[in-house]
């Protein structure tokens, strides 16, 4: 157990809450590895005590340290490696879809919040949806400068 | 034999998804592949449920390692039910997309859809939670990809969110893993049970309420619930069944699975479990009734009937777990049939906005009738069998004394059907709005689409016949549920080299 690992692992923590409250999509992919980071080292936490390195013939079992977390980190490494790069991919579709780099709020909650009111509140949400069902189509909804072409 | 038994409902999937890339440029030969490979998981499913229902649990420990140590693999009544279910869903699912010819379609749907069978299968049968945790991952990372499938605008934007929330619910799922075996020195269930008694009563507690939180986010609890209608009604028809209809439901499968095994006796966890319950189901129905498209009022409902499971397991009662497990495996099959009646609506329509369509009564008989007979279920009108697992849960809440969420559930209740009017009277009934024109005006519903709703309303209605020996099994299953002491004993004494003395000194 040591202090300083686990004052990174809260360290890692806070910064990828931090990021995970941002709207920009970069960071909060970048949040999120870094609070699985940290998860990987809470789990290297649970080897308890020093030891060396779990090979069978270099040292004898009793002082090895527990193999069993790092086995655990290495597939959740794998894992986390592998929900990134989609991830990442998902941002950059966004991003040549829409030219931003942003979450954006669920149109359908900001159409029934619409509603309920005049009946021209409604027109308005239906005029709403349907431009919204023409941005479903893979095209750039706000063609852009910087966004790169699909 | 059991080793197989229990292998097989994973491996399959996965060498078949293998074999699905390979054949990726033969849309019949992919099509061939999935068919006989949910055929085949339904049959390991019904092998199961026999064996396990009439020798009780099936274990096994893959590679040959003992219990603590090894990968368990564990299959009780419970779990054999939803295998089942969850492969008859999964084959007729498959066979509507066929018929829809949308998603279908992509090279990457078949062997991601059988990747995701696997995941459900293994998320079925691991035996620890280690196992647990890849085996969600697994049918995530396959539901990114069949959330996103056709990469829209709008798809990315909503999956975004999906994908982000289940990362974070996977990181909580890691971190409590790595906090578990610090504290005990095991992931395996089984081992857990045992060990987590012996632990000071604030930190077992503490691991079962960040247990809760981490499949809440999964099952879509109560505060945890607003990615799900969020994002389920963007991706393609057939795969919006198959998540309303499984994903949520195999988070609450891990949600009983823990409490159960982890609890130590009565404790607070259980009214904070109620009291999440209740709120789950009139949230959701609420967000439900204000919604205007049949798949967002039935992505809240799903919120809603998670509640109803939830709430029978806050009992920890066999009589509440009976109407639990009742509960989730009809809910399986309710959800993917109203799903595929909303996704059949669109696919004649062309939208699914209640303000848009009307009058589908007369259009498509067919579609009319299995959502009346799948939505009457729903909301629990007599005899079916909907009814019957509403009707255990709230004998069971009145029996048990807790009055309160008992009567919240039998008022969440009348909204559901409140809700469920408000779609027949905006779809099937009246005329088509003047407005709207029919994106298939004369063209009938293919039959490929319309039998697997047949299907599965049959299978509704037969569970509505035979409801006397089904609640007789979901009895015994929650029999099994509550009794961790046999539990314990079946996984951990299974090895034949009896290394059962290991389990207190491993360490």
């Amino acid at each position: 157990m040591s202090v300083g690992l686990a004052a990174t692992a809260a360290l890692l923590f806070g910064i990828g809450t931090y990021l995970m409250m941002q709207r920009q999509l970069s960071r909060l992919i970048i949040g999120i590895g870094l609070m699985g980071n940290g998860a990987n080292l809470v789990i290297l936490q649970g080897i308890g005590r020093r030891g060396t390195p779990a090979f069978i013939g270099d040292s004898p079992s009793s002082a090895m340290s527990d193999p069993l977390p790092q086995a655990l980190i290495l597939t959740a490494i794998v894992i986390s490696f592998g929900a990134i790069a989609f991830l990442l991919a998902l941002a950059f579709r966004s991003w040549s879809l829409t030219g931003a780099d942003e979450v954006e709020d669920d149109v359908e909650d900001r159409l029934v919040s619409r509603r309920g009111g005049t009946s021209e509140d409604v027109e308005d949400a239906e005029a709403l949806d349907h431009s919204d069902e023409l941005g479903s189509t893979p095209t750039p909804r706000q063609p852009s400068g910087n966004g790169p072409t699909s | 034999m059991n080793s197989l038994l229990l292998s097989l409902p994973v491996a399959g999937p996965i060498v078949a998804a293998g074999a699905s890339v390979v054949m990726a440029r033969s849309r019949p030969a992919q099509r061939w592949i999935s068919l006989i490979t949910l055929s085949g998981l339904l049959g390991l499913g019904i092998a199961l449920l026999i064996a396990a229902d009439r020798d009780g649990r099936v274990v096994t420990q893959a590679g040959g390692w003992p219990a603590p140590l090894g990968i368990t693999l564990m299959v009780d009544r419970f779990s054999a039910a939803m295998l089942t279910v969850s492969a008859l869903m999964l084959l007729t699912v498959l066979i509507y997309g066929i018929g829809e010819k949308g998603a279908e379609r992509s090279p990457a749907f078949h062997p991601t859809y059988l990747l995701l069978a696997a995941g459900v299968a293994m998320s079925l049968v691991a035996g620890d939670l280690f196992n647990l945790f890849v085996a969600f991952e697994v049918m995530l990372s396959s539901s990114y990809l069949l959330l996103t499938l056709g990469g829209g605008a709008e798809q990315i934007r909503r999956g975004t969110t999906y994908v982000v929330i289940s990362l974070l619910a996977s990181t909580l799922f890691l971190t409590t893993l790595g906090l578990l075996y610090a504290a005990t020195g095991t992931v395996n269930m089984a081992d857990l049970a045992l060990k987590l008694n012996q632990l000071p009563s604030g930190t077992a507690e503490a691991f079962r309420v960040l247990l809760f939180a981490t499949f809440g986010i999964k099952a879509a609890l109560f505060p945890l619930f607003f990615w799900l209608p969020d994002s389920y009604p963007t991706a393609p028809s057939p795969i919006t069944a198959v998540f309303a209809g499984l994903l949520t439901k195999v988070g609450v499968y891990a949600i009983i699975r823990t409490q159960t095994l982890l609890r130590p006796g009565e404790s607070k966890v259980d009214t904070i479990i109620l009291v999440i319950a209740a709120l789950t189901m009139v949230i959701g129905v609420l967000g439900a009734i204000a919604q205007d498209d049949m798949k967002r009022i039935l992505s809240f409902h799903i919120v809603s009937q998670v509640g109803y499971m939830v709430m029978g397991l806050g009992f920890f009662t066999v009589a509440g777990l009976t109407g639990a497990v009742l509960y989730c495996l009809n809910q399986v099959v309710l959800k993917t049939t109203l799903l595929l009646t909303a996704g059949s609506v669109e696919y004649l329509e062309g939208t699914g906005r209640l303000s848009a369509i009307g009058g589908l009564m007369r259009r498509s008989p067919v579609i009319a009738t299995c959502f009346a007979l799948s939505a009457a279920s729903l909301a629990g009108i007599p005899p079916l069998s909907g009814f019957v697992a509403k009707f255990s849960l709230i004998q069971a809440g009145f029996d048990g004394g807790f009055w309160w969420v008992t009567g919240i559930s039998v008022a969440v209740s009348g909204l559901t059907l409140f809700s469920m009017t408000k779609i027949w009277g905006g779809a099937f009934w009246g005329r088509p709005a003047a407005t709207h024109r029919a994106l298939r005006p004369t063209e009938p519903l293919p039959r490929l689409m319309g039998a697997p709703m047949v299907v599965l309303v049959t299978a509704m209605l037969a569970t509505t016949v035979f409801a006397g020996p089904i609640v007789g099994f979901a009895h015994r299953a929650a029999t099994d549920l509550l009794d961790r002491d046999a539990y314990v004993h079946d996984v951990l004494d299974a090895d034949p080299a009896g290394r059962a003395d290991n389990v207190g000194s491993e360490q």
